[in-house]
């Protein structure tokens, strides 16, 4: 959808802002611009919307170059949010809302119901419609300022900071949302931020610069696993990569290969036996082919006094279970959150492959942690 | 007392004469700053968007204002000979600076973030000042046509030397005349009536033009 062909921008003094730059983003792509200040991040966004014209290259939007576009033509057709929010302090929320449609001179009416179903987005009423901006708090401010971008129904966004200036948990919350936004409307957003922890929440994927070049651009995911170079390693910092290990972690690194089974058609009498021999209170039920079917554990079997029926007969079917190849994080929320015990972990047809325990995820913590104070305390 | 009453006679027996006069003056500095506004709004918004020049034109509408009233009309007349269209045309001048300036520091004074953001969602120039930096400096370019009509209120008494009339003539003569204290306040008095109004007036509608709810608010409180 939008692609970079060796851009460069020079301004005075030879001083290279950005230096031959190469790279395509495709649509619906969540694009985070980062790097130390000064590298580049802010040009190469503003070169998107023709606010910044490069001095070499081409920029082609949809296959087209945009130098041959009309440029207040091309800005209507692209969102812009910035940090200062720049809401119009003389117009109504509305007005602010509908600029760009009264600009490109939409009926009255379909600006209104734009502007009221987009409040409805980010869960504001209609009655703000007609407040001015100083009315609202900061987090509101930029909320509108988010729903102004989106207001003609852009197929690009281009964000510059846009939470930077916010309190931390405003802040958390609106990154929600823009995410949520993004996703529900297939939205391409280029997004320039400075903190590494908005780029690996938000991002699809990261591009790091430094002095106008592309150090790395690459998913969240392989940026942490495997940074490009000691200056990827300093940027997102050894504390954060330690930190942001189990996340990376998937469940296949932790696992229990060797959880307690039975088949589905032995009897409860003596899947009891099993529990006291093995020293466990629930068993995972198995069948034949290898195949989760559900779980029974002590209090089920209690329940069903004398214990002449099958294990099939009283096996609970319905549990969490998690496919291989899950992150660790995503398994740490659910099982913390539900207070499970355990959780198996099948493959693509259903067989167990194993179970993750909250002392699989104590161990994996521990990892993370020590495993690197012992590697600093070697290179010291 | 005594003053008093003579300043009652005089107004009693002069009352259409007075008002006359008044409404003259009062024309002579409407003229002067419209037509300072016209040329010097303008002005202002040119150099407030390239702004290397401002400081040569600011001071050029400084140097202007230095000069003294009387050797501005006395130096125009030779040119223009006697009569109103001069002293309009002096008032004219006079008003420059406050408007050049209160225009060009209304237009600077728009936040910068928001004329980004404007641009960045594609206003064309004329669009950005007729939407964004027109309306948020309307305030301060009010104030600017202010104290532009309360200085040239002023000036205008003394257009009655190059034979404009207005309120300066019942002042000069008043001087002319033995014992006319009375006469010099009975001009004097509507002279200083006449500023004042202007300036409340202009004040509340400076207040009317100020961006953002205020003035929406305090209609329904």
């Amino acid at each position: 959808m939008l692609k970079f062909e060796n851009v460069s921008k020079v301004y005075k003094g030879n001083k290279r802002a950005v230096n031959n730059l190469n790279f395509e983003i495709e649509k619906g792509e969540f694009i985070v611009l980062i790097g130390p200040s000064g590298c580049g991040k802010t040009t190469t966004m503003k070169m998107i919307n023709r606010l910044i014209e490069p001095t070499e290259g081409k920029i082609l939007l949809n296959g087209r170059d945009i130098s041959t576009m009309d440029p207040v033509d091309l800005r209507r057709q692209i969102g812009y949010v910035i940090q200062q929010i720049g809401l119009f302090p003389h117009m109504t929320i509305e007005q602010n809302i509908s600029l760009v449609p009264r600009l490109l001179k939409w009926p009255e009416e379909k600006q209104r119901k734009r502007a009221s179903e987009l409040l409805d987005l980010v869960n504001m009423t209609p009655d703000y419609l007609d407040r001015y901006p100083d009315e609202l708090s900061g987090g509101q401010q930029q909320r509108i300022g988010v729903l102004r971008a989106l207001a003609a129904d852009p197929p690009l966004i281009l964000m510059d900071e846009p939470f930077s200036a916010l309190d931390p948990i405003t802040r958390d919350s609106l990154q929600a949302e823009i995410k949520n936004l993004q996703r529900k409307l297939n939205k391409t957003i280029v997004f320039v931020t400075h903190d590494m922890d908005e780029a690996l929440k938000l991002a699809d994927r990261i591009m790091i610069l430094k002095d106008g070049r592309i150090v790395q651009f690459d998913t969240p995911e392989e940026i942490l696993r495997n940074p490009a170079g000691e200056f990827v390693e300093e940027f997102i910092g050894k504390e954060r990569l330690s930190q942001i290990r189990p996340h990376v972690q998937t469940v296949d690194q932790i696992i229990n290969p060797a959880p307690v089974t039975v088949r589905p058609n032995i009897l409860l009498s003596n899947a009891i036996r099993i529990m006291k021999k093995q020293r466990v209170d629930s068993l995972l039920v198995v069948d034949r082919e290898g195949k989760l079917r559900g779980y029974i554990d002590l209090e089920i079997i209690n329940q069903q006094h004398p214990w002449t029926g099958k294990v099939s007969d009283v096996l609970v079917e319905n549990m969490y279970k998690v496919k291989t190849g899950t992150f660790v994080r995503d398994v740490i929320q659910t099982i913390l959150k539900r207070g499970l015990k355990y959780v198996p972990v099948v493959d693509d047809e259903n067989r167990l492959k194993g179970i993750i325990t909250r002392t699989n995820l104590v161990d994996a913590i521990y990892d993370s942690i020590w495993s690197d104070r012992e590697n600093g305390n070697i290179a010291q | 007392m005594e003053l008093t009453q003579e300043l009652i006679y005089y107004y009693v027996n002069n009352a259409w004469y007075v008002w006359e006069q008044f409404v003259r003056q009062f024309l002579m500095s409407a003229y002067g700053v419209l037509f300072g506004a016209i040329v010097g709004i303008p002005i202002g918004i040119y150099i407030a968007h390239r702004h290397k020049l401002s400081p040569w034109v600011i001071s050029l509408a400084n140097v202007i204002q230095t000069i003294p009233a009387l050797a501005m009309l006395a130096v125009l007349m030779l040119v223009m000979g006697l009569g109103p269209n001069t002293v309009v045309f002096a008032l004219f001048l006079y008003s420059l600076l406050p408007i050049i300036k209160n225009t060009y520091t209304g237009i600077r004074n728009v936040d910068p973030a928001i004329l980004e953001a404007g641009r960045g969602m594609g206003m064309t120039r004329m669009q950005i000042l007729r939407m964004v930096e027109l309306p948020l400096s309307l305030s301060v370019i009010m104030a600017g046509l202010r104290t532009a009509l309360v200085i040239t209120i002023g000036i205008a008494t003394i257009g009655t030397f190059i034979g404009a009339g207005g309120l300066g003539d019942i002042i000069l003569r008043g001087t002319n005349t033995s014992d006319g204290t009375a006469i010099i306040l009975a001009g004097a008095i509507p002279t200083a009536i006449m500023a004042i109004l202007a300036d409340v007036f202009m004040g509340w509608l400076e207040r009317k033009l100020t961006p953002g709810r205020r003035n929406k608010r305090s209609r329904i409180s």
